[in-house]
């Protein structure tokens, strides 16, 4: 992590892809009622500072913009943003890893998944960031994809069925700064059982051309 | 209405009424951290769950469920007495037992209620959470560990105070109440976030470890730092005052105070006058009450009535001020003034001078016109009201004057008169919203009225209210908003310069620069006293060593207003009595006492010898301080302007000169509040402007 990413930026503006986005989100609601936007807006925020810095969080000239955009006190933008767990309020690495270690992931073994990543970033504690600013490690809730547990979510997207092995790997892949497919690691598909179907193997489907 | 039986007893609650209210009507207290009847609702504490019968079966937040008809509610049943205990355990999991050094102690509500719903033990042994403490500014000190999320604070700051400061960051465990961005609050009402946190997080910063409460003596009393006359609680342990406290009074604070009114209590120990001083070769010398008089006497020996003079200040009460009157009536003097701004207050006609609404009227208006004035800073707990009114009925509100933030929103029409002509002409679009409204007010303030065109906006201002239908049998809506507690006071009680065939009272500018030979100064400090001739003999009569006492011949040491027993008329005129807490520091005594002692010096003894007898001739003079405590509504009789018939006063004498407010900085505006460290930390805080300006 470069010293410049962890000081809070003095200004901040929504550059013109934001404010197309904003545009769009903000139409939905009517006049008046445009503070409903808040957590859209928070994420355009968030999203523009990963174009333009490559960490995605959201500093706080950002949030107070936001305020002042839909019209609110600025502190009901500061609750919602630590409010939830997907805004970050401080910067974040490059890859931000969110471990799921809520009961189903951990039955499945997200205690290897966790050993592995600090083994391979030297992260330490839940909420910090390695010291090449690649990484940043953070302990989430369930992320609602227990049935491929357990989940590894980098940054948006969900590497699932992981152990020990895949999760170096990844994480290899990751500083070497290829992003590999995500999904199962195990290779099944989406959420099927592993090896091909166990059930109603015995049904035959006509061909679609044999029935013409 | 909705019949709700609460523990056996039938009582009629409106529909919509909460069951806590339902449960208050049949006189059942409930236990409660969250609930408070002046702000929304909330219901996260669920210390105030009831039984309902033919509900599901399961305990309710009385405070957030509504009232049925023919409801039957049980407070005290087994399963009731279970769910509290078992919110008061998790209550407690993660407060510090931390009592002995808490200042809430003795007046927490946590604290009583752990006391019926506490269990003798805990049973939990993990790390109780600890939260860092917030800065909020030199008032409100924080121990957040303390805090068990009730969210009073935050509705507080938001709903009423208007200044969404206060927020809870996070969630869950790691949940803060706080600012995020550390920060001072930015309220004038701040100090009410400390009677409103019902734990220890948020206290006093200045009273911080000085005394439990069951040490205080109580007194009931009203404020005079501004002149709304807010009921107050004076706590006094000993010779000192120690904090003063709201007392609920609905027509004029409600249960809130103003910072000033609040904190300034430290500048009451602080630059007092305990004894007489008189002047000798320059130097002021401590002298006893007898040299003192002695020197006045001699003084006033052989002088012409037309040569003394006398000025009142902002804080005297109406006893003072009339004994004040009577002896130089006696003394055959008619130069009386309490305008010592010289503001263009007309006398002559009580509703020329009032805050004719009321300042519950507010809440009946529907359109207000602020003239000159930023209540904000010179009545905040009526500011407060009109921000009630606005967030209630969204009325239309505008502002003639310096453009502020005054927590609601007000049309900023513009910063000079010219903004009243145009109303007057017709010309400007606000005046049809003033017309349209049934209840229309408008506010003048003293910074209207403090300028040498002052009699002539007092008077478009009335002929505005009265072009608008403001003024009628059921509606008063021209007001002046007074900035002192003793004005009107003052000028009930007829202290100007006297009129009449051949008489003409000189006021504060015909007695400077030598107008007068004596010139008696009660408590008056806000005028430049180098304007006083350099040959006017000046008695101070007063509390505090400022300007006043620091241009005096002679010092006559007086009692503040928490050491006498005095009356004040608010600005709305209301008479209300002050009392006693404390005794006046050493020599110094009850100043019409004062006045009464030097009467009989001169040899023109005033006709009382006690309070009672002062306070009938108070009723003689002006039929007003019979009735104590209480405001009939006056409706407007008749529309004769202050003005009519003199040219120089009519609307068009207006200059286009800006308005500029009557208080440039809250917290110092008066003899105790420049004498308090607190409030001198404050002007640090929020107004380093004004203090540079003084500077």
């Amino acid at each position: 992590m470069t010293e410049a990413n962890t000081v809070e930026p003095t200004e901040f503006s929504f550059d013109a892809e934001s404010d197309a986005m904003i545009a769009k989100h903000l139409a939905k609601y009517p006049a008046g009622k445009q503070a409903s936007g808040v957590l859209p807006l928070l994420d355009i925020a968030q999203r523009q500072m990963k174009r333009v810095t490559g960490s995605a969080w959201i500093p706080r000239v950002a949030m107070d913009e936001i305020a002042r955009r839909l019209d609110m006190a600025p502190i009901r933008v500061y609750e919602v943003a630590t409010f939830y767990l997907m805004f970050n309020t401080k910067p974040v690495g490059t890859w931000h890893l969110q471990l799921c270690t809520t009961t189903p992931c951990w039955l499945r073994g997200s205690d290897d998944v966790v050993a592995a990543c600090r083994k391979v970033t030297g992260i330490q504690g839940w909420g910090e960031t390695s010291a090449d600013g690649q990484f940043t490690m953070s302990e989430v809730e369930c992320v609602g994809a227990c049935v491929n547990a357990p989940i590894l979510q980098v940054n948006d997207d969900f590497y699932e069925d992981m152990d020990a092995s895949s999760t170096v790997e990844l994480l290899e892949a990751l500083r070497a700064g290829t992003q590999p497919p995500v999904g199962s690691a195990k290779g099944r598909q989406n959420s099927a059982p592993e090896g091909g179907p166990e059930t109603l193997t015995t049904l035959q489907f006509p061909t679609t051309s044999a029935g013409e | 209405m909705a019949k709700v039986t609460v523990n056996g007893i039938e009582v009629e609650v409106p529909n919509g009424s909460a069951v806590i209210q339902a449960c208050e009507a049949a006189g059942i207290e409930i236990p409660r951290f969250c609930y408070h009847e002046r702000l929304s609702v909330a219901g996260n504490c669920r210390m105030c769950l009831v039984e309902i019968e033919k509900a599901p079966p399961k305990p309710f937040a009385s405070c957030a469920y509504p009232v049925a008809d023919g409801m039957v509610v049980h407070t005290d049943s087994p399963m009731v007495r279970k769910a509290r205990r078992g919110v008061m355990e998790f209550l407690l999991i993660n407060h510090p037992l931390d009592c002995p050094i808490c200042d809430q102690g003795g007046e927490c509500d946590l604290q009583d209620q752990a006391v019926g719903y506490g269990g003798d033990h805990t049973r939990y042994e993990e790390n109780k959470r600890a939260v860092k403490d917030k800065d909020l500014g030199p008032l409100v000190k924080t121990v957040m560990t303390r805090c068990i999320h009730c969210t009073r604070c935050i509705r507080f700051a938001t709903e009423v105070a208007g200044v969404p400061d206060l927020g809870a960051t996070g969630r869950g465990e790691t949940m803060e109440v706080g600012t995020y961005v550390e920060r001072a609050l930015g309220s004038e009402l701040s100090g009410n976030l400390i009677d409103l946190c019902p734990v220890g997080a948020l206290t006093s910063k200045p009273y911080a470890f000085t005394a439990r409460p069951w040490e205080l003596k109580n007194t009931d009393s009203v404020d005079v730092l501004d002149a709304v006359g807010a009921n107050i609680r004076i706590d006094t342990r000993g010779a000192e005052v120690l904090r003063i406290l709201p007392r609920l009074n609905e027509d004029v604070n409600e249960e809130w105070l103003g910072d000033k009114s609040r904190f300034a209590v430290d500048g009451l120990r602080r630059r007092r006058l305990d004894k007489p001083w008189v002047r000798r070769d320059g130097k002021l010398h401590p002298a006893s009450w007898d040299e003192a008089f002695a020197a006045i006497a001699a003084k006033l020996k052989g002088k012409e009535g037309d040569r003394i003079g006398a000025i009142a200040g902002d804080l005297c009460d109406a006893e003072s001020l009339l004994a004040l009157k009577d002896l130089m009536g006696a003394l055959g003097s008619v130069n009386l003034d309490c305008r010592q701004y010289g503001e263009k207050l007309d006398g002559s006609r009580r509703d020329f001078y009032l805050f004719n609404s009321g300042i519950a009227g507010i809440e009946d208006a529907d359109a207000i016109l602020i003239i000159g004035s930023n209540p904000r800073h010179e009545a905040p707990v009526l500011n407060a009201r009109i921000r009630k009114r606005y967030v209630a009925a969204n009325i239309p509100i505008a502002v003639i004057g310096a453009a502020a933030d005054l927590t609601y929103r007000a049309e900023h029409l513009g910063d000079s008169p010219a903004v009243l002509k145009a109303l007057l002409n017709g010309a400007h679009p606000f005046a049809e919203v003033l017309k349209t409204a049934q209840k229309p007010m408008i506010i003048v303030g003293q910074g209207a009225l403090r300028r040498v065109d002052g009699e002539a906006v007092l008077d478009g201002a009335w002929t505005l209210a009265a072009q608008s239908g403001a003024l009628g049998a059921e509606w008063h809506g021209f007001n002046v908003l007074h900035t002192a507690a003793a004005r009107v006071g003052a000028l009930d009680l007829g202290f100007l310069p006297g009129t009449g065939p051949g008489v003409g009272g000189k006021g504060v500018a015909g007695m400077m620069g030598g107008g007068v030979d004596v010139l008696w100064l009660l408590g008056a400090d806000e005028f430049d006293t180098s304007r006083i001739g350099t040959n006017t003999f000046v008695v101070y009569q007063g509390h505090h060593g400022d300007a006043g006492a620091a241009r005096a011949d002679v010092i006559l040491p007086g009692a503040a207003y928490t050491e006498k027993n005095g009356t004040y008329v608010n600005t709305e005129g209301r008479v209300q009595r002050g009392a006693l807490a404390i005794f006046p520091p050493g020599d110094a005594r009850e100043d019409w006492t004062i006045l009464r002692a030097f009467s009989a010096v001169v040899g023109k003894t005033l006709p009382y010898d006690t309070l009672e007898a002062l306070r009938s001739r108070l009723e003689k003079v002006n039929p007003v301080f019979a009735r104590v405590g209480f405001l009939p509504r006056f409706p407007c009789a008749d529309l004769t302007g202050p003005g009519v018939a003199v040219p120089a006063r009519s609307p068009g004498a207006m200059s286009d000169a800006a308005f500029v407010d009557a208080v440039a900085n809250y917290y110092e505006t008066d003899p105790i509040s420049r004498a308090s460290p607190t409030m001198a930390e404050c002007t640090v805080t929020y107004a380093p402007t004004a203090k540079l300006a003084a500077e």
